[in-house]
Order: C-alpha cells, then structure tokens, then sequence
C-alpha cells in the first residue's frame, strides 16, 4: 500500500482491518452481547449445522447486530438438529430446533431484532427422545 | 467475502517459546489445513497471557477457552473435539487450584479477574507481527491525535495531568520529565526507552515489547513531539532475542507505512527509532550507566546532576523512560488525563504490571490498579500460597527491595507505601515466600546479587555489599554474633548514605527490611545456631529418635567423634557439641532412627555434662 500519510488515512485503515479483530473484541464482553451457539456435534454437521453457523455469522455481520457465534457440542437435542441456542443479553437461552437458513432469517429478524418468539423452541427441560 | 468463525491465539511470548509453542502453532495450522478449514478458523500468534508457568497457552475466541499446557500431539484432538464437534478438551482447562475444578473459560479465571490492563491491552489479543492488527487496536491514533490537535505542550500538560509516574522504579512524574526535557534547547535532543531490564525474574517490559511493541513506538514518537527531538533509542538486553526481533519488525512495518519516518502524519515532525543492545548487566539499567554504555563508554553510573533531561546521550538532552511507563501513554492520550487519574491512589495513577512468582498457585504476569492490596493480589489473582503452607512474606522491588509480612496484607499498594513498609515499587518484581523460606538466607541472596552486579565505581557499594554478604554467610553457617546483626544494620545504612547510584543506595533493603520484620529469625541463627525453616544446611542436626531407636548400638561404633552415647538397648543420644555431621551413622542405622532435623532436644549444661562422662 502507499503509506498512511495523514490521520484520515489512518482512520481508513483501520476500518480495513477493523473487521477481522471484531470477533476478538466481541469476545471481551460476551454477556452484552447477542450470543448464538451452533450445534456442531456429528449430528448436527451431518444435518446441515455447518451453514446455518456460516449463514448467522454472515447476516449478522451484514444487517450491524452485535453478536458472538460459537459453536458448541452436542446439546441432546438430534432429534431436531440442527439446533441452535441464543441468548438475548439479560434473558434466559433460548433452543431452536431444525433450523436452517430460512429458520435463522426468521429468527435474527423476529426473535433477535424484535423479541419475538417463534415456532421451532424446544422446551429446555425436555431432552429425552 | 469469507470470515473467520473461530480464532485461536497461540502465546508466542518468551515463555510459551521455550515450551514449544511455535511447534504447536504449526501443528494446529497444519491439521486445520488437513480438514480444509484454514478458511474458517485463524491462527494467529500472541504476546505472553500472563500465564507463563502453564504455558503453552492457547486461547479459543469467541468462547474464550483458555487452554493451558498444550503440546504439539494435542493439536489433532483440539481441532476434532472443540473446532470440529464443539466440546472442550477438558484435561487441557486451567484447573482451578482452589475447588479444583476446570475453568472452561478466561472469564472466569479469579486470575483475571481483579486484572485490568491498561499497559498489556494487547498482548495476548493481538499478532505482534502484524502492525495492521495493532492498527485495528487504535495503534498510532493518539500520535495522530497529538499531531493534530495538541500542541507539544498541551500534550506534556495532558501527561502531567493524568498523574503517569515512571514505572521503572523511581517514579518520576512522567510529564514533569518530559517538560524538563522539552524546556532544554539543543540542536539535538534523543527519547530513551529502557528496555534493560535486570531484574532477575522481572520479564514485564518483555512481554510488552514481544506482545505489543508498536504502544511503545507511537510513545516514544509522542515524546519526540512533545520534547522537540527527531531521533529515538532502544536500549534492549541482547538476551531478549524474541524482543528484539518483533522490535525490528514493528520498526520496519511502521516505517514502511511513514508511521515512522519523515513527516509523520502529515505533521511537520520526524521521527525514528533504532535498536541498542546491552550485554545484561543489571548496573546498565540505570539511567547515566545506560547512556554510557550507549555511547560506547563503560557502563558505569554518574552523578546527577547533570540529569539526562539536561545533558544525556552525547551530551544532548535525553529522555529516559521505562517500557511500561511508555505503553501508558497512548492509552491515557486516548481516553483522558482524567480518565487515567480516576484509577489507583491519591500520588500513584494507573495501574502496575507485576511479575508474581515464587510460593504460589498462580505464577504470571499481572497488571493491577494502583491501591490494590497484597492481599487480593496473593489470594485472589495468585490463587494462594502453593501446597497449603503459611504464607511468610512477599519481596517487592527486586534486588534491592524489601520484605513485607502479613502486617503488610492489606495496605493499599503504591509507591509511598512500600516506600513506608520499607521496601520498594521498583520494576514489579513479587516473589512469594512461605514457612519453608528462610529469611536471613533470602536477605543472602540478593546480597549475592548485588555483589555481582556492583560495578565497582564508588567504596561503599563495592566493598560494604561484600562484607554484608560475608557477614550474612557467617550467620547462615551458624558462626554470627549479636555484633554481627548490629554490624549488618550499621553497615547497610552506611551504604544506603554513600554509594553513588541506585544501585548502591538501595542494596541493604532486603537486609535492612528482613532484621525489621524478621529479627527473631537472626536471633535464632545468631543465638540458638537454628534455622527454623531447615534451609541453612549448617543448622541442621543430626538426630537420633527415642522412640525408633533400639539401641544397636551400630551408630555409636561408625562415629568417627565418638558423639554418640547409650547403653545397648537403650535409646542412644548425639552430642552435637562433638557432632561433625559427617552422616555415618545416619547412613549405618538400619532403623530409620536417625534424621537430620533443625533443632534438637536441647538439654541443660549440667545434664549434657553427665552424657559425655559417661
Ligand atoms: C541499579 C538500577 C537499575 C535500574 N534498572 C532499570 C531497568 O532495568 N529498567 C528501567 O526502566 N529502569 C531502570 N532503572 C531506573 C532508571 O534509572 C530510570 O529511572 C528509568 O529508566 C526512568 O524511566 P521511568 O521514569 O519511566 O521509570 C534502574 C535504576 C537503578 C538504580
Ligand atoms: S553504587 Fe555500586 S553500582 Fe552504583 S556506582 Fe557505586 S559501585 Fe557502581
Ligand atoms: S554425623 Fe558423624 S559425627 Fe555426627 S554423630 Fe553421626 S557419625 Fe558421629
Ligand atoms: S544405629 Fe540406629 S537403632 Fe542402632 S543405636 Fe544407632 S540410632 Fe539406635
Ligand atoms: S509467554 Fe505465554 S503466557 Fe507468558
């Protein structure tokens, strides 16, 4: 690159390479945050969890939600993977089930932007086939 | 465009270097790559966690795991079981020492906990080898705010406000040193950075140098504009070879985007910045010796005045400060004067990087708020005293600091009050001691040190030191005197009075503070021959249990000092006045009867007297 010759050049370089520590930042203060948890066991790649996890870090990212996505293990729920927990800041989490990218648009749109429950919850206490 | 789902940072501080963490690294890259996910998770690695004693560390971002002790074989395992199916590799989580339990994450880890980083921000969260990630931390925008939008002195004023103090162990006001130096016209003037670090077991400017080296070159480029000088230097120990290499990296990239160089920013202002390197001589720390040695000259201290601020490096006005002080000062330009002075004590501002060590659960690099006590430092972030035992002191201030006890638990930490407690902030060095350490032999150690590193230039340093060393041998060997313990605190402030430099005027403290604190321990050595912790190997005493003995009478044959007496079958007894400890019969008892103990049953003069006749 031509060198950072003044400090607006500076700023634009810094929104360059902002995106790519933004996880690390996020990482800091998950709580604040909205927090989506991927199941990525077997089962749940198998059944496509892979690009729902892809699918909510790219919209997201794309429509300015402040989010961290993680993936966790197995959460006993295969019957329904690809499941996926989010967790609103200052609310209990929250499990869908059979999810996949039209499931997660729903989703980031009605549960995650304006609170709203939709269909697909699985009971928490329920976690026998 | 594709984004990376998970980040792991690799530690590559000095630490984790040496206990392979490069190898680990390579093996985490090569796996992912085995299962096609480079695209999807970043490597990437790090300045020192802070966690060096558990290391290598590697840390898993978005969900913070911390993994500690990781080998190169664990890579495959963490990449199927926690990138690939999401659960985490247990046996590698921090075990917590005291419910030990695993901490899945570092959120929740007491030694982070009461941490705040001001000055070790990044380390650990960024690639020291990569200026852009050090960019996307704000890196160079205070240097850009500065330039644009203070004067040098409204800068200094900014300094002088937020109360910064020299973290290289005097602390000095930072913006009253930069103003001094500002207000010296030369046609020459040079920024400092003392990266010499000698504290042995200090490794703070270290790890900030290796974890975040570009907050040092924008400060020291800071100070270049606020003292009106074009030219800075980084007097670094040759022994910190990592350092040195992520410093010439850092130095490159930044001039190679004009962060560094002519015209910085736009700004009528230049700046540069080259590497000097010490041999590791502890003396050389000092500021006048490290001039000296800059300038090719032997590194030996001079007197003040003439300070560097007026007359330093070739005899221009020269700025010295500390590594740690400088990383402050992007971050207090930043966020405010006020901001910074909101945190830590009345006089002392901000926070201080320590490096606890010695008898405790959680070793590491920490950074806490000034006023913080000893006790939250010990218990809370260090997770208490190893195996159990009670805790006994804790040396401050390297080598020439002092021993506090547990009086000093709960004093708010700062530079007045371990000045008070008779010890020292110096550069951070905390070294925990417990039951089984012994005072007087502590005290002996740095003595030790000291001796070694006096440079010899002024009587009182280099012969007062040797003969505190020698006194506190004789003592330790069981051969003090009550003149001795009074020559010891004689002498030490003889020598505190008259040496030259710092060196010399601070030796005696671990001397002078542990006959304050731990008189009863000399007392002990002095009067009973008795070292109660066992370390003094002079002080130890063979001796013969009543219980297990059976009175074979084997020992006493071996003695080659006939010490030994007792009729057969009856417990036998060691006259440890006759007693050469030359551990024949320790060695000849198929009883396990005989062990070696730091005291024994002392008996009258009368009674001793009927056990030798007989
Ligand atoms: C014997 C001796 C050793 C010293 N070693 C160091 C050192 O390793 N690093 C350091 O920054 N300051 C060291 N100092 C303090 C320096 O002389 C000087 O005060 C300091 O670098 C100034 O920077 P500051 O104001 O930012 O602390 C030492 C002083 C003495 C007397
Ligand atoms: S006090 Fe010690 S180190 Fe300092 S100048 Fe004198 S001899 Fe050298
Ligand atoms: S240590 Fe040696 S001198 Fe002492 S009692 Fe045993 S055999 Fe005798
Ligand atoms: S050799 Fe052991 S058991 Fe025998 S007399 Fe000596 S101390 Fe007692
Ligand atoms: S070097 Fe790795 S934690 Fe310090």
């Amino acid at each position: 690159m031509d060198g950072i010759k003044t400090l607006a050049d500076l700023k634009k370089k810094q929104e360059e390479v902002m995106s790519r520590m933004s996880l690390r930042d996020r990482a800091e203060n998950p709580e604040s945050l909205v927090q989506v948890k991927v199941a990525m066991a077997t089962c749940g790649i198998a059944s496509g969890a892979k690009e729902v996890m892809e699918y909510f870090i790219e919209e997201l990212y794309k429509r300015k939600i402040d989010a961290v996505v993680t993936q966790t293990g197995c959460m006993g729920y295969c019957f329904a993977e690809p499941t996926v927990e989010i967790s609103l800041p200052g609310r209990e989490a929250i499990v869908f089930g059979y999810v996949d990218t039209r499931k997660a648009d729903e989703i980031i749109e009605r549960y995650i932007k304006e609170g709203e429950l939709v269909d697909g919850i699985i009971p928490q206490n329920y976690n026998t086939i | 465009m594709s984004r990376y789902k998970i980040h792991l940072l690799v530690c590559g501080g000095t630490g984790c270097h040496s206990s392979e963490s490069n190898l680990v690294y390579e093996m985490l890259r090569d796996e992912l790559e085995r299962k096609g996910l480079e695209k999807d998770v970043q490597v990437i690695r790090t300045g020192c966690f802070g966690f060096c004693e558990k290391g290598p560390i590697l840390k898993i971002l978005p969900d913070n795991t911390f993994y500690t002790q990781v080998k190169p074989s664990d890579a495959k395992e963490i990449i199927d079981e926690h990138i690939i199916k999401g659960r985490r590799v247990y046996r590698l989580l921090y075990t917590d020492p005291e419910t030990e339990e695993h901490v899945p994450d570092s959120k929740q880890m007491d030694f982070y906990k009461k941490q705040l980083r001001i000055a070790l921000r990044n380390c650990g969260t960024i690639d020291p080898e990569n200026i852009d990630e050090s960019i996307a931390r704000d890196a160079y925008q205070a240097l850009g705010k500065a330039l644009t939008e203070y004067t040098p002195s409204e800068t200094i004023d900014l300094i002088k406000r937020s109360g910064l103090r020299g973290r290289g162990g005097a602390g000095f006001p930072t913006g009253l040193k930069w103003e001094i130096a500002a207000k010296n016209n030369a046609d020459r003037k040079y920024v400092v950075c003392n990266a010499d670090e000698g504290d042995p077991g200090a490794f703070m400017d270290r790890s900030i140098l290796e974890g975040d080296p570009h907050s040092v070159l924008e400060a020291m480029a800071i100070c270049g504009y606020c003292i009106g000088a074009t030219k800075g230097l980084i007097y670094i120990r040759a022994e910190y070879p990592l350092a040195i290499k992520r410093l010439k990296i850092a130095i490159a990239q930044a001039q190679e985007y004009g962060l560094l160089g002519e015209h910085i920013l736009g700004a009528d202002f230049s700046f540069d910045v080259t590497l000097r390197y010490g041999a590791g001589a502890f003396v050389c720390g000092e500021e006048t010796a490290l001039i000296h040695s800059m300038e090719g000259k032997r590194g030996e201290p001079s007197n003040k005045p003439p300070f560097p601020a007026q007359s330093g490096y070739l005899g221009k006005p020269t700025n010295v400060n500390n590594v740690e002080t400088l990383a402050n000062i992007p971050a207090i330009i930043l966020k405010g004067a006020e901001w910074f002075s909101s945190i830590g004590t009345e006089r002392s501002k901000g926070t201080k990087v320590f490096a606890l060590a010695g008898k405790i659960n959680n070793v590491g690099l920490i950074e806490v708020p000034m006023g913080i006590t000893l006790r939250e430092i010990i218990y809370e972030i260090g997770g208490g005293v190893k195996n159990g035992k009670k805790f006994k002191a804790v040396q401050t201030g390297g080598p020439s600091g002092g021993c506090l006890t547990e009086k000093h638990l709960d004093t708010p930490i700062d530079y007045e009050s371990l000045t008070a407690a008779g010890s020292m902030m110096g550069s951070g060095g905390m070294i925990v001691l417990d039951e089984d350490d012994c005072m007087v032999s502590v005290a002996k150690f740095y003595l030790g040190f000291i001796v070694d590193e006096s440079c010899g230039k002024c009587a009182p340093c280099r012969i007062g030191n040797k003969r505190l060393h020698e006194t506190l041998g004789k003592i330790t060997a069981g051969k003090g005197t009550q003149d001795d313990i009074e020559k010891l605190r004689n002498l030490g402030s003889v020598i505190k009075d008259a040496s030259l430099c710092g060196l010399g005027q601070t030796s005696p403290n671990p001397v002078l503070s542990t006959l304050d604190n731990f008189m009863e321990e000399y007392l002990e050595h002095v009067h009973d021959k008795k070292c109660r912790s066992g370390r003094c190997r002079d002080l130890l005493y063979y001796v013969i249990s009543k219980e297990d003995c059976i009175g074979c009478m084997a020992c006493k044959r071996v003695c080659p000092t006939h010490a030994i007496s007792g009729e057969k079958k009856e417990a036998h007894v060691i006259n440890q006045d006759v007693c050469i400890k030359c551990g024949a019969c320790m060695e000849k008892c198929q009883f396990d009867a005989i062990s070696l103990m730091n005291d024994y049953p002392r008996v009258s003069a009368t009674a001793a007297q009927t056990i030798t006749e007989s």
